[in-house]
Order: C-alpha cells, then structure tokens, then sequence
C-alpha cells in the first residue's frame, strides 16, 4: 500500500514539474496565448465551461464504449471462428492485419456516407479501429493452449463443448484481456477522429473530437486544451476500467495479474 | 505385495511406429505387462521412451502391429487409463479440487461422488490443507501430487507416466516415489513409468525395460526380485545398489551399440 502511494506521488510531482517546465517555456520565448495558453488559463476555461466540456466528454465516452462493446462481442465471436483451423486462419487473418492497416481517416468520410453523421457512425469508426487487436489476440489465447491439456482432455473423452468451455475458453482469458486492454484505447481515439468528421449533426453540444474542432476554428485555444485535457483523461478512464476488471477477474490464479510484492 | 499375475494388460505385437515420411522411432516392439506389474521403461533420449506411452494411451496410432490393453485397442481402453505429464498440467484457473476432480466432471460423475472421492484423494496424497488454493499457490512437489491425485480419481487400471518427477529436486522425488508405492499398495493399477533416472526406475518398479535409440527398440529386460513393501531403507540396501549399477551398465551398452 505504501509502495503504491508512493508511486502515485511520484506521478503527481512528474505532472507539476511539466506545468512548471510549461508555464517556464511560455515566460522565456514569450508564446503568445493563441499558440500556446498558460495551464492557468486552461484551468480557467476548463472550470467556467467545465458542463460543456464534461457533456462533450460522456457523449464520447458513450460512442468508444458502444464500439468496444461491439468490438470485444464480434473479436471473440470471430476468434471462435479462427480458432477452428489453421485453413480458417489462413484464408481469413490477412483481412484482420488490412483491418489494421486501413488509415481510420481515409475511410471515415465513406461510412459517414454510409450510416449517415451522428452517433451512430462515429461508434462504428470506434468499433472497427478497436476490432483487429481483440480478434488478434483472443485467437492466440484459444489456440495456444499446452498441448498436453490438450491430451489430458482427450484421455478423458471430453466433448468438443468440453474442450471448448473448459478449456480453451477460459485459458484465452488473460489474452482476451490484452487485446481489451489496446481496443480501449484505440475505441477512444476512434470515436474523436469520427466526431471530427461525424460528430456535427447534433444541434448544440457534439462530442470532444466535435468540440475541438470547434474550438480550433473560433480560435478558443483555451478551450481547446481543455477539451484535449479531457480527451486524455477519458483514455486513462478506460484503461483503468479494464485493467481493474482484468485484475478481478484474474489475480487469484494468473501470474500477470498478481500484485507485485513489496520488498 | 501383488505378485504379478499372468493376465496380460498391456499387449505390443510387432509394433512399429514412425512420424512423417520414414523417421523410425520404435521398431518391431514386442511387450507383455501384466496386471499389477510395475514396469518403468529407460533410455538414452531418441529412443522412443514417451511414444511407447502415446502409444499404450492411443493418442498416436501404430504404423504396423497391434496393441492391446485389457483385451481392447487403446481408444475404446482409455476409461481405464490414466496418463500423468512431465509437468503437473494443472489448470492454472482452477483450485486444487477443481483440478483433481477434471477427469470426473469430464466423464459426468454426479457432483456429490466426485466431491467425495476428490476429498478422500487429497487426503491421500496429503493436499487436504490447500484444496482451496491455486496451482500457482503450490510447490512443485505439490503440484504433482495434485496431478497424481487427478489421474487417481478416475480409478484407473492403467497409470501411464511420463517422467513425473524429472522436475522436482532429489528429495522430493524419492519421497514421491515412496508416496507411489504406498497408493499402489492400497489401490490396484498396473504402471508404466518412464524415465531417465535408474535409480528412480529400480527402486519403483518390478521390471525395468531398456530401449536402445535409432531406432527405438527393446535392448534389454531387467527383472527387480526386491521384496515390497519398499521403503526409503532400501536405497542403502547392496541388493539395490547393485541391480542399479547393472541397469545402469545395460544403458550403456544400448547406449554404444
């Protein structure tokens, strides 16, 4: 406990040494605010428009989720598929790495052609940039199950449903949860890029990636860092939510789980 | 205890088993266990030692010849087999009772026989006081207690072994050893072991078989006339000594020839 309080001050006095440094940089190459705003200023702007700011941010944050969501759903439902045979893997997973290859940007325009601007699209752009790590890695976790298990289960007749449900299922757990662990983070990102394009449809507030480009051409560069300050935030939120569920549902028995002992 | 009988438990008749496009591994295998035997089998590596055991379980089929086991072709025998790994095999989600009782709840044993039997077994094999922990919670040693106990719980006749206890120190292997003696005093399985101590092999068992490697084939048949019940005394006994120092020379020669 001692140990990870003293982990969490010593990220506390990294990020107040950066607003110093900040606030340091602004005083000697005089930066004019439009560029580069004090962090005063910025926490001045994220205070007085602190309810846009935190309504931008949950209708983001409600679009990455629903393209996790769908993401982690279709990963596994596909990873099942893959894991059937090695022909399956084959024919299919050079679609999942074009899947990744594929620049979000370019083709954002095209499903907004699509689905129509809105929530909607920007949760499916979230969807399928979060899709390919879940499938990539869900797939190693089910194949790569010691083939002794593998023997053990065979020795005592076990149904292919017993195979699958006692044995490759829960041993791609810890690998499912990696490939949650990046989906988080690219949903998030996912979801921006496809607001900035997408998110203008709404009437009054659209989400951060809608915002800021708001922001950006009424010159509120305040604002701006404040929405972006919030943007990174929500990326933290998420990564702390999976990695909590990853550490309940994991710590009693996997090794990368566990807590690492204090000395 | 249990003078071997004469009733075959295991039969090999000519058989050959090669992988792939030609690489022999066992060649014209002749082999007769009988019930309530002990029989280890050793080798320099390369000689086909784990495949007699893939064989005998019928997780590999032989290229020519046949086998038997309690009169039937391993496939339809596996009910009546139990195969313990190299490593204990645990499944790391799984508590030491979940993991004893896998072979039971894969073959749909009513929960309240399986608890039973899981529990007397972990008794047994004196895990009573971690049933509730994780593999990763446990020593080696313990872990393949564990293991043991789960090939043990499906009451087996056969008990298949793979170099159990290859990865455990020197004391906790003879230990274990002595621990298997005594369960198969109380129970009645026919063994075979494999391994590549020589030591281990006499003081466990009734025959000791030697393969000589490229290709894989019987080189010798040592019989061990040591009376049972063995205990821990019996390793500075010169009966013992000497039938080791002779099966250690037979390994030599299969070794160079």
């Amino acid at each position: 406990m001692r140990e990870r309080l003293r982990t969490i001050a010593n990220a506390l006095a990294v990020f107040a040494g950066l607003l110093v440094l900040w606030q340091v940089v602004l005083w000697l190459f005089h930066v004019p605010p439009y560029m580069l705003p004090s962090p005063w200023a910025v926490a001045v702007a994220l205070d007085s428009r602190f309810p846009s700011v935190l309504a931008s941010t949950a209708i983001t944050a409600q679009e990455s989720l629903e393209g996790l969501l769908a993401s982690i759903i279709i990963g596994v439902v596909v990873a099942l598929v893959f894991a059937q045979s090695r022909w399956i893997r084959k024919m299919l997973y050079p679609y999942t790495i074009l899947l990744q290859t594929v620049p979000i940007i370019a083709i954002t325009p095209l499903i907004i052609n699509w689905v129509g601007p809105g929530t909607a699209a920007v949760a499916l752009i979230a969807f399928i940039i979060s899709l390919a790590p879940v499938i990539a890695n869900t797939t190693q976790g089910l194949i790569s199950v010691d083939e002794n298990l593998v023997h053990l289960f065979l020795m005592h007749n076990a149904s292919p449903a017993q195979k699958l449900f006692k044995l490759r299922m829960p041993h791609a757990v810890p690998s499912l949860f990696v490939g949650i662990r990046i989906a988080s983070g690219l949903a998030v990102i996912g979801a921006i890029t496809g607001e900035i394009f997408a998110g203008s449809s709404r009437v009054g507030v659209g989400g951060l990636g809608y915002s800021i480009l708001y922001a950006y051409s009424q010159l509120q560069t305040n604002y701006l860092f404040a929405l972006v300050l919030a943007a990174i935030v929500l990326g933290f939120a998420f990564l702390f939510v999976v990695m909590f569920l990853e550490w309940y549902f994991l710590h009693k028995w996997h090794e990368s789980a566990r807590v690492p002992e204090t000395e | 205890m249990s003078p071997a009988s004469n009733v075959p438990q295991i039969e090999f008749e000519g058989v050959t088993k090669s992988y792939g496009t030609g690489r022999l591994v066992l060649q014209a295998i002749d082999l007769k266990v009988l019930k309530g035997e002990f029989v280890s089998v050793i080798g320099p590596s390369g000689c086909g030692k784990s495949t007699v055991l893939k064989l005998i379980s019928g997780l590999t089929p032989p290229s020519s010849g046949t086998i038997r086991v309690d009169g039937m072709t391993p496939a339809n025998a596996r009910e009546t087999i139990s195969f313990i790994f190299q490593d204990a095999t645990l499944l790391p989600w799984r508590t030491v009772t979940e993991n004893v009782g896998l072979g039971l709840e894969l073959e749909r044993v009513l929960t309240k026989r399986r608890t039973e039997k899981v529990e007397s077994l972990l008794r047994l094999v004196g895990l009573g006081d971690v049933a509730a922990a994780y593999p990763r919670e446990l020593s080696g040693g313990m872990k393949m207690r564990a293991s043991i106990a789960r090939a043990l719980a499906t009451s087996p006749r056969v008990l298949l072994m793979d170099e159990p206890f290859a990865a455990l120190d020197e004391m906790t292997r003879d230990r274990l050893n002595e621990e298997l003696l005594r369960l198969r005093a109380e129970q009645q399985w026919t063994a075979v072991f494999v391994t590549h101590s020589v030591a281990e092999a006499v003081f466990l068992s009734t025959r000791v078989i030697v393969l000589a490697p490229n290709p894989g084939r019987v080189h010798a048949v040592l019989p061990v006339d040591l009376p049972f019940p063995r205990t821990a005394q019996l390793r500075e006994s010169p009966e013992y000594e000497s039938l080791v120092a002779r099966a250690s020379h037979i390994l030599r020669e299969a070794l160079i020839q």
